[in-house]
């Protein structure tokens, strides 16, 4: 199967120098990769490492060493390593992120907000919306919500414009930080099932999922970021 | 094949031509006598990109800015800009009627007080026709009606047209200079501390109307601002300054996110959420 990430020996430490520069080791020698149609899922208890990882993927936390290839229009590129602009290409053409929380920017409605991915890739503002529309009916966001800016929205509201965002282009590879976190059943499962639309399409997941109904669901197999744990003693 | 023969070849293919920066600065100082004002700064800037420069006050933002910009003339460094035409020009040592020429076409300046940026005593419209009539702009009526149009982009109602910025909110001056500036399309705008000085709701409009020109006309920017909220909303790439040096460069999300240098985790933790 087609391997469209691969992690190696990716390194993290936290240096908080507002404190003394006490130094913070979160993972070390963090290594696995994502094949196209399958969900990997990190698993390990709160505070591991888990979201960081997603995170150095995505370029939004530095990486101290190691290596993070991504297929990028059909070559490989080191996201650890890639210049901001890489990463910004790498962003609007080959990987997704659903953050945990979204980060709403004041006055951009939700329609806006969950078709900006597909705007920046040169896409009509009327065929994105559209598909926009598409996922928020499908998500069951009341649409009396659509033209509004989610800065008001419940948590839950909030997380399923993130996932309309995310969901919306066709990335290659697909990160999702607890996207089911704050969501009902119903919800969930509607998540659930986009996750293996996606996997049929071919895409690469990697999530962090809370809920064990939604792990088993969806996990093709667990990555145990416990392993991964730096500084920690290796009982 | 000729070049644009290649172009096209690639263009078909869906392979993007190859992109040049826009402007590369190296090794940019500038010393006030014993003072240094900025220090060995480089960067490349990329067309579309916005680049937000940071630092506390006295770090030597303005005077980076003013350096890059030709305002200033730097101790040493050089500064390159690429031409319409392609061709990467030292912007130090073109003529002085040709650097005039780029400023008041393909750049734009913000300035934070609006007086070192607009002409008080004429009218708004005058102040937007100004550049027009610098790139060879002679009918009146073009002129205006590309004036209104622009004061409608920005915001200004049209029947504001005949009266002077000094009669204008502090909003409205910063607006008007927006549009005084990008009357000429120019690719590249520099902008200082553009919100600086303006009411919390008045900077979120002024930024809201700045996000959707940058992205609807593909503006490469350097912005300078203290605020980070600023640089979070409207810039891809950020550069922390400090003493004059630049101590932390990168993805404006990566560096607030993941501060790495003291004082860039300093500034981010000072401010209640970015
Ligand atoms: N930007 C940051 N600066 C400093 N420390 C950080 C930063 N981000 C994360 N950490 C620390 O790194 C460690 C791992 O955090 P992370 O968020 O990756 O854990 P997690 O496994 O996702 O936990 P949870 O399941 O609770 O979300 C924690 O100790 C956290 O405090
Ligand atoms: N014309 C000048 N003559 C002498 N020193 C100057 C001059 N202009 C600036 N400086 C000094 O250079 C340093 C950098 O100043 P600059 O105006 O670039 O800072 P800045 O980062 O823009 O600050 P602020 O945020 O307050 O606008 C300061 O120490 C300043 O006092
Ligand atoms: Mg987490
Ligand atoms: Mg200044």
């Amino acid at each position: 199967m087609n391997t469209l990430l691969v992690a190696s020996e990716v390194k993290k430490t936290f240096i908080m120098h507002m404190r003394g520069g006490v130094e913070l080791p979160v993972v070390a020698n963090v290594s696995f990769s994502l094949k196209a149609s399958s969900c990997a899922v990190l698993g390990g208890p709160s505070g591991v490492g888990k979201s960081s990882i997603l995170k150095m993927l995505y370029g939004n936390y530095g990486t101290d060493s190691g290596q993070i290839l991504v297929q990028h229009h059909g070559r490989h590129v080191d996201v650890a390593s890639a210049s901001p602009r890489m990463v910004l290409e790498i962003r609007r053409d080959t990987i997704g992120y659903v953050s945990q929380f979204l980060r709403a920017v004041p006055r951009v409605s939700a329609l806006d907000v969950a078709a900006e991915p597909l705007l920046i890739r040169g896409v009509a503002q009327e065929t994105a919306h559209e598909r926009a529309r598409e996922l928020f009916a499908e998500l069951n966001l009341p649409e009396r919500l659509w033209s509004l800016p989610p800065a008001t929205f419940s948590g839950g509201e909030q997380q399923r414009v993130n996932i309309a965002r995310g969901f919306i282009t066709d990335h290659p590879i697909l990160l999702l930080d607890e996207p089911t976190a704050s969501l009902d059943a119903a919800n969930r499962a509607v998540v659930i099932d986009l996750i293996a639309r996606k996997k049929a399409e071919g895409a690469a997941l990697l999530g962090i999922f809370h809920d064990q109904d939604v792990r088993t669901a969806v996990a093709d197999h667990v990555i145990d970021v416990s392993a991964f744990a730096a500084g920690k003693s290796a009982a | 094949m000729s070049h644009s023969d290649t172009l096209e070849a690639l263009a078909a293919a869906g392979i993007p031509a190859p992109v040049k920066p826009l402007l590369s600065v190296e090794g940019l100082t500038r010393v006030y006598g014993k003072r240094i004002g900025c220090a060995d700064v480089s960067f490349d800037l990329w067309p579309g990109e916005v680049l937000a420069i940071v630092g506390e006050s006295g770090s030597g933002k303005t005077t980076l800015l003013n350096c890059i910009s030709s305002r200033l003339t730097p101790t040493c460094g050089t500064v390159h800009y690429r031409m319409r035409d392609g061709a990467s020009a030292d912007i130090y040592k073109m003529a002085e009627a040709e650097r005039r020429y780029l400023m008041r076409t393909d750049w734009g300046f913000v300035h934070q007080n609006s007086i070192d940026g607009l002409r008080m005593t004429v009218s708004a419209g005058a102040n937007v026709g100004e550049r027009l009539m610098a790139v060879g702009n002679r009918h009146y009526g073009n002129i205006r009606n590309t004036a209104i149009e622009w004061l409608s982009r920005v915001e200004i109602d049209e029947d504001r047209v005949d009266d002077q910025p000094r009669t204008f909110s502090g909003g409205m001056r910063q607006r008007l200079q927006i549009a005084r500036n990008l009357v000429t399309e120019p690719r590249l705008v520099f902008m200082d501390e553009p919100t600086g000085g303006l009411d919390v709701s008045v900077q979120a409009r002024l930024l809201d109307l700045l996000r959707g020109l940058v992205s609807d006309l593909g503006l490469a920017v350097i912005v300078v601002t203290h605020d980070l909220a600023v640089a979070r909303l409207l810039s891809d790439r950020m550069i922390v300054m400090k003493e004059g040096r630049v101590i932390e460069a990168g993805l404006t999300d990566r560096v607030l996110d993941d501060p790495r240098a003291p004082y860039t985790q300093l500034l981010v933790s000072s401010i209640l959420q970015v």
